[in-house]
């Protein structure tokens, strides 16, 4: 296996030996798509002081939105506080959209130690929404108390809703298989362990036998032809398992899904732009409040819109919340809006084409 | 001859600081020291040179990089700059020269909240000084001008500052002057146009390098250029004040300004955001060009919008250039519009961790300065003044320090030291 220095370097050997020979009708095109970059810079982002109205009459009738804030990490104030405004940032943002979203996800991971302070001080910063909360459970809420606290406050971590005729499942997706009995580990070290990467102690996510039994029995009277939206903390795929950008039982989780025309997976944890489809199922990752991760080393799904590499001198870049618009057909507009880029939208156009149309105007990054 | 005007300048220099001489017969419009002797004093502050060679301490490639290709500096250039900055006949009523705001006995600033134009009228925006403005890699405190030579036309035909209807006006009044016309021909062997009136502005504004400091002294190797307060200060500085991620102050980067544009809160202080971009997004619907973009920063509310009037980029929104730190002690009042009296309001202000907005800067946080220790930050601050200031900045320094014994405006102790969240009481709201 190569490093992944060895494969950017000749990655960019390859890119420049390109650019040398392209032809002039090739340059033409390398410098149209620059000139398609820099017209994107005078695009307006989508808020509150925009005329959002006239965009949304433009896409049909049918459309409805669902804005999302995920992944705010909060620790209690005396340790930090630079993430509880980026979760109040993102509060202000979606209190702002006109019109109203018609509920707002929030993607887990709420708390950073899993301490009932910081889920109380989550909790009490969100009752600020104007749209009703769904909520969603992070590994970060979850292995301090084994879900006692997160519960109490919000409820069940598995349930279905219905919609304007989509059907909505929230997952439990970070099941870890008992790591601590054995080495006697206390709450408080067994979730330092699960809110650390790269360390290999801990398992993996998953949906787990208990969750999928039950994702199975609540999808039973639901026909094939609903749209279907379901929000995972992890992504339902497997991208990189040291970081648990990773779902162990990913295949067969897809499995119940396959037999539905149209799926939408909305999942936390990466803090990044990612984009995938795996056969009838589309995958679209959300931004964090607190931190942008780096892409895992060993490459990105297809489909992914690569963001830039956040500017290490601003903390709140890389970092944003959004929007999702659900068309009539279950296919979705997924919206990032980042704190310090132009925003991006990864639309239905683009996933239904399998990225050949409509792509977004982002920085176009040599692939590993 | 030379030393006894410099003792003259600095005599005055003192009188002007401490206000007495406010009523000098030398004062002219708009309280601007009158502009012969503001010549006079520039004379004896003996500014840089006007062949273009770099200043001492700055790389020669740095400095290449601050002078188009088409502007080349020339002595022919500066003399015509210097002839037009100290020229009231730019302005409408002819009261208003570029050295009214941009005063030599001032800091090269006025030393007010905001700049007063013609006929008494007052825009939204501290003068900036011209003390190594060539140094920015933009200008205006929104970057709305890429180089000093965009800059200088645009205060000549704003309404409220200089009040020129346009470029042509001024070439008609003073385009006949043959004075004019011979040092046009030698400078740019043309006629007077406007386009080179901000050329020779820049090239003179070029010459107006100060950066003969304490610390750069201390840096050189004198380890008495700098009290022991200072030295203390320029650790914290780098450290725990986290100063030094916005404003890096070395060889590349003389001035302390990473060129660009912060939210830190100052106009979070008097303004709601959201309701004013909106009225932004409707005044600059028909496109807005350089003169819009002015009028906007200058006459109306939208001037707190900061960045975003220029890039319409949500998270430009109340964000201003980081100014430049030279010469800091002869520039109050500071912040964009004016807001903070003394140094120690500045770091105060930094201390409490900006002013609680949506848009505030990521890396804005509460120091958890100990007044000693924002003592010594003043101290470093006040040690960034050019050696030929010094006088000035003396009596500026106690002025402050006298001020600041009585006076504390922005001192939030608990919201330093963390023991108050600004959030806090929104958090609470939220638990009804």
């Amino acid at each position: 296996m190569k490093s992944i220095e060895t494969k950017y370097l000749e990655a960019r050997a390859e890119l420049l030996a390109g650019l040398g020979k392209l032809n002039r009708r090739q340059f033409m095109k390398v410098a149209g798509a620059a000139a398609g970059a820099a017209l994107a810079q005078g695009v307006l982002p989508p808020h509150s002081f925009t005329p959002v109205r006239v965009a949304r009459a433009a896409t049909g009738g049918s459309d409805f939105t669902f804005a999302y804030i995920s992944d705010s990490h909060l620790y209690t104030k005396d340790k930090n506080d630079r993430f509880v405004r980026g979760l109040l940032r993102a509060v202000d943002d979606v209190n702002r959209l006109d019109p109203q979203p018609d509920f707002v996800l929030y993607g887990g991971d709420l708390a950073q130690l899993g301490r009932a302070d910081e889920l109380d001080l989550g909790a009490q910063i969100l009752r600020n929404l104007k749209a009703p909360v769904k909520m969603m459970v992070g590994e970060h809420d979850w292995y301090f108390d084994l879900g006692e606290k997160w519960r109490a406050l919000f409820g069940a971590d598995n349930y279905s809703f219905e919609h304007k005729g989509v059907r909505f499942v929230t997952l439990n997706s970070v099941v870890e298989a008992d790591f601590w009995t054995a080495k006697g580990l206390t709450p408080a070290e067994r979730m330092g362990t699960v809110a650390g990467l790269d360390n290999g102690t801990q398992s993996s996510f998953t949906v787990g036998e208990a969750n999928r039994a039950w994702l199975a029995k609540e999808l039973e009277p639901v026909k094939s032809s609903v749209p279907l939206v379901v929000f995972s903390h992890s992504p339902l795929y497997k991208l990189y398992k040291k970081w648990n950008f990773w779902t162990d039982d990913a295949e067969q989780v897809q499995d119940i899904l396959k037999r539905f025309d149209q799926v939408t997976v909305i999942h936390g944890h990466t803090h990044q732009l990612l984009t995938n489809r795996i056969g009838n199922i589309s995958f679209h990752g959300m931004l964090s409040t607190a931190w942008p991760w780096p892409y895992a080393p060993q490459g990105l799904p297809e489909l992914t819109i690569q963001m830039s590499r956040p500017d290490p001198f601003n903390p709140s870049d890389g970092c944003g919340d959004g929007t999702v618009t659900v068309g009539a057909d279950g296919m979705c507009d997924k919206l990032y809006n980042l704190w310090n880029r132009n925003p991006v939208t990864v639309s239905r156009t683009y996933m239904k084409s399998n990225g050949k149309e409509d792509r977004a105007a982002a920085p176009k990054l040599a692939s590993y | 001859m030379r030393g006894m005007t410099a003792g003259v300048a600095c005599a005055f220099a003192v009188l002007y600081a401490t206000g007495a001489a406010a009523q000098s017969a030398a004062q002219g419009p708009h309280g601007a020291l009158a502009m012969a002797e503001q010549e006079r004093r520039l004379d004896a502050l003996k500014p840089g040179s006007a062949k273009g060679d770099p200043p001492a301490r700055v790389v020669a490639a740095s400095w290449a990089r601050t002078i188009p290709a088409e502007n080349a500096l020339t002595p022919e250039r500066v003399a015509l700059g210097r002839k037009l900055y100290f020229d009231p006949r730019l302005s409408a009523d002819g009261t208003v020269a570029c050295a009214t705001c941009h005063d030599v006995s001032r800091g090269f600033t006025d030393q007010r909240p905001v700049a007063e134009g013609i006929g008494g009228k007052l825009g939204r925006r501290n003068a900036p000084t011209t003390l190594n403005a060539t140094f920015f890699t933009s200008q205006f405190w929104d970057g709305r001008a890429a180089t000093l030579e965009d800059q200088a036309k645009l205060p000549i035909v704003n309404p409220i500052e200089m009040g020129m209807p346009d470029g042509a006006a001024l070439i008609a009044k003073i385009g006949p002057d043959a004075d004019y016309r011979k040092m046009f021909q030698a400078a740019y062997g043309s006629a007077p146009n406007y386009d080179d009136v901000g050329r020779a502005l820049a090239a003179f504004e070029r010459t107006l390098v100060f950066l003969d400091a304490p610390f750069d002294r201390w840096q050189d190797g004198d380890a008495k250029a700098l009290s022991a307060d200072a030295v203390k200060g320029f650790a914290l500085f780098n450290g725990k004040a986290r100063c030094v991620a916005c404003h890096p102050i070395n060889a590349s980067s003389p001035i302390g300004s990473d060129n660009r544009f912060h939210n830190i809160g100052v106009s979070a202080r008097h303004q709601d955001f959201e309701s004013l971009a909106a009225k932004a997004q409707v005044a600059l619907a028909g496109g807005g060009g350089d003169q819009v973009l002015d009028k906007l920063a200058l006459e109306t509310d939208l001037s707190e919008l900061g960045r975003f009037l220029v890039t319409k980029r949500r998270s430009d929104l109340g964000a201003f250039k980081t100014q430049q730190l030279r010469n800091v002690a002869l520039t109050a009042p500071y912040m964009h519009d004016g807001s903070m009296q003394t140094l120690w309001d500045v770091v105060d202000h930094y201390n409490r961790g900006g002013e609680a907005n949506s848009y505030l800067d990521g890396g804005i946080e509460p120091l958890a300065l100990s007044p000693a220790e924002i003592d010594q930050l003043v101290a470093f601050l006040f040690a960034l003044t050019d050696v030929r200031f010094a006088a000035q900045a003396k009596t500026i320094e106690s002025a402050q320090r006298a001020r600041a014994k009585t006076t504390r405006p922005f001192r939030e102790t608990d919201l330093a030291f963390r023991k108050v969240i600004p959030f806090e009481a929104r958090v609470q709201g939220g638990a009804k």
